[in-house]
């Protein structure tokens, strides 16, 4: 059998049933095995497409992505989405064709030294060299790239080497050789202990949760554990549907735009239970007055995460399930009284009276953004996957759309890669067709990676773009609004398609929303059909996102607005 | 803060390179870097002489360990290591520096490898304090070329690292 097929077996055999992908001349033996196999390929209109698709699909699903492109120009229009994989954790391996063995290192037609391109932002690369290790590459690249603190792996194959015969021997190429990598799971039974009696003793504690607990499938043992030891939960952007954003102790996001509740109550704390986060700066603000009174607990898989930000005073490096399994029957042997900390819970009460997320739509009034993702949330009843672009579009989705459940809410979070939404919930509604799939969007980032449009089309793929147009750079002229004079510079995009015909044109649906009293019956209309759709909803075009941290600043001092 | 790393990696293309490439990308510089097979030729060994400060090293150090083809990395204790250094140099000679400086090359038990008219090529070996301190007496001569090999260091005893 030939490489290519080979290869196609491991792919079968690590349960791959979908790849995303587009092909061209050095990775032609790879299709040519694919055309009569069955795993399926969906035909991007752009590489970055296929790297962002497969990402939405594995956070949507909690499988390994699988995205495919060819040489030189194919690659490279991948990196920005492996890289955005790389910063957000996910799970990916893309398989990239190269130029002949006899030919590398000569700038021979369409080639790119990817995997040198690459090497920053992958959790691991390979350049094959023998086509009989293909196999078992693809079986080590899985397991990296799935493990530990998962990330992409890129396997660069070359076209002389996919045509190679090799002998397949299914099991041997699963036996992983992989002697530098053993990630720590099982947290240390003694810091385990040294925290659960931390958390039972705090009188002002608060649980931090990121995306980690969504990777570990941890959602219910974090649950359990907040409801057990009645501790407030908030979350960063990529924790969002860790726990449920509609429940009593939920407190909503952190940071830079998160609600004034957390982050009162993360500045005024007296522990800080951290798990499956990084401490970006994006949530903690300024280091010097971030917590300051907080004993940190971190758990996380990843020891270089540790201390890396902030001090930690107790880590635990572990898998987050099974690190919270294990405090939670550590905590009950303590079993801590729920008043124990009753003012605590008083002014984390009141912190949430006083400074509520309220929509403020006045219906004769500019339509507002939040109004939209409020309206999204409640027709869809919380219960869809939301995809979001990046800038206010993004940070609107993170605070008004309650999120009920992980590997619900999918945002480009550490790299903030504008266009990721549209691609990512291609992917997310193959892994989910049983879902409403919605991607929130800015009218500047969906411009970036519109051309998938014709993807959804092709595939039948019921995705809604739900665009919130204000006709800016929108989080850009946000700054410059209040940090730069109001100079709006290079980011003002009035010229812009009509989406509507956009849609039509591509084979989709339009509608558009222009008033507050169209936008529910507008969103009804739209999700009781199958077809994808755009929804322009023209937005107030100078609204702001609330509250704001300014770069640099302390995570309690924020900017509200005016009507906050 | 200098520190000598000793690195165990799986022998395979593009280790050096990632290795090389964390130290860059957070800013350091390496004073030295030496590599080579083991007793067992699937792994190689790199030793890294690194000027840094304790926290960035650490973190470093945590990133090191997250390159899958990384098995192992120590910290070598100069207390409790051993460290050697192979050196090249081109040192002018005439007829009457040639004595004076076969000498010193005697004190430092080096080598004179070539001889030709007017220069020696001397090979020395040993720890830093020792090839600086006979650098310093040859330079005066004429140092012409010098070449090293970088640190490689083991540590004392019978543990095997």
């Amino acid at each position: 059998m030939n490489a290519a097929r080979a290869l196609l077996e491991a792919l079968k055999r690590e349960g791959v049933d979908t790849v995303f992908g587009f092909p061209g001349g050095t990775i032609i033996p790879i299709y040519d095995a694919l055309y009569d196999f069955d795993i399926d390929n969906i035909l991007v209109r752009h590489e970055q497409g296929a790297a962002h698709a497969a990402d939405g699909y594995a956070r949507a699903s909690g499988k390994v992505g699988v995205c495919i492109a060819t040489s030189g120009p194919g690659a490279t229009n991948l990196v920005t989405g492996i890289a955005n994989a790389y910063l957000d954790s996910v799970p990916m391996v893309a398989i990239t064709g190269q130029v002949r063995s006899g030919l590398i290192g000569t700038d021979a037609f369409q080639e790119a030294d990817i995997s040198g391109i690459t090497l920053p932002i992958v959790k691991h690369s390979y350049l094959v060299q023998r086509a009989e290790d293909l196999p078992a590459i693809i079986h080590e690249a899985f397991y990296i790239a799935s493990t530990g603190r998962p990330g992409p792996v890129l396997v660069d194959i070359p076209s002389d080497l996919q045509l190679a015969e090799i002998d397949y021997d299914a099991d041997r190429a699963q036996k992983l050789d992989l002697p530098g990598y053993k990630p720590t799971v099982k947290g240390h039974p003694k810091q385990i202990r040294t925290a659960a009696l931390a958390l039972a003793e705090a009188e002002r504690p608060v649980i931090f949760a990121g995306g980690g607990v969504i990777t570990a499938n941890a959602s219910e043992e974090l649950r359990e554990l907040a409801l057990y030891a009645h501790i407030p939960v908030t979350t960063s952007l990529t924790g969002i549907g860790s726990f449920p954003e509609d429940h009593d102790l939920s407190l909503g996001m952190l940071g830079m735009h998160g609600t004034q509740y957390a982050n009162y109550a993360i500045t005024n704390c007296d522990l800080i239970f951290g798990i499956g986060v990084r401490f970006d700066d994006r949530v903690t603000g300024r280091l010097e007055t971030f917590a300051p009174g907080a004993t940190i607990v971190h758990v996380d898989i990843d020891p270089a995460e540790i201390s890396k930000n902030v001090a930690v005073d107790i880590p635990i490096v572990g898998d987050a399930k099974r690190v919270l399994a294990g405090l939670l029957t550590e905590i009950k042997k303590h079993s801590p009284s729920p008043d124990r900390h009753l003012p605590w819970m008083e002014q984390v009460a009141a912190w949430k009276r006083a400074h509520p997320m309220t929509v403020r739509q006045d219906e004769s009034e500019e339509l507002l953004p939040e109004y939209v993702v409020q309206k999204i949330w409640e027709v869809t009843k919380g219960e869809a996957i939301i995809c979001t672009e990046v800038g206010q579009n993004q940070m609107w989705a993170a605070q008004y759309y309650l999120v009920k459940h992980p590997r619900r809410f999918i945002t480009s979070g550490g790299l903030g890669t504008m266009g990721f939404g549209f691609p990512a919930a291609i992917g997310a509604k193959l892994a989910r067709p049983d879902l409403t799939v919605i991607d929130i969007a800015g009218d500047g980032s969906f411009q970036m990676t519109l051309q998938e449009m014709a993807t959804a089309v092709n595939y039948g793929l019921n995705v809604k773009v739900c665009i919130l147009n204000n006709q800016y750079l929108g989080m850009v002229r946000q700054w410059q609004e209040l940090f730069w004079d109001k100079r709006y510079s290079a980011t003002c995009m009035v010229c812009q398609p009509d989406f509507v015909k956009l849609a039509e044109a591509y084979g989709a649906e339009g509608y558009r929303a222009t008033r507050p009293d169209e936008v529910e019956e507008v969103l009804r209309v739209a999700l009781s059909s199958d077809a994808p759709a755009i929804i322009d909803f023209r937005v107030k075009r100078e609204a702001n996102v609330y509250p704001m941290v300014p770069a640099g600043g302390s995570i309690d001092q924020m900017l509200v607005g005016e009507d906050l | 803060m200098k520190h000598t790393l000793s690195v165990l990696v799986e022998n395979k293309p593009g280790v050096l390179t990632r290795i090389a490439a964390l130290f860059a990308r957070r800013g350091f510089n390496i004073d030295s870097l030496a590599v080579g097979e083991t007793e067992d030729p699937s792994l190689s060994r790199m030793t890294i002489a690194v000027d840094a400060q304790d926290s960035p090293l650490e973190q470093v150090t945590k990133q090191l360990h997250k390159l899958i083809n990384v098995i192992k990395i120590t910290d070598l204790d100069p207390a409790t290591s051993v460290e050697r250094e192979l050196v090249l140099m081109k040192v002018k000679a005439g007829s009457e520096t040639r004595a004076e400086i076969m000498q010193i090359v005697e004190v430092f038990r080096g080598k004179i490898v070539d001889v030709s008219p007017g220069a020696f090529v001397v090979e020395v070996t040993g720890n830093r304090e020792k090839i600086d301190a006979m650098l310093k007496l040859v330079r005066p001569f004429g140092l012409l070329e010098l070449v090293r090999t970088g640190r490689i260091a083991m540590g004392r005893g019978s543990a095997k690292l």
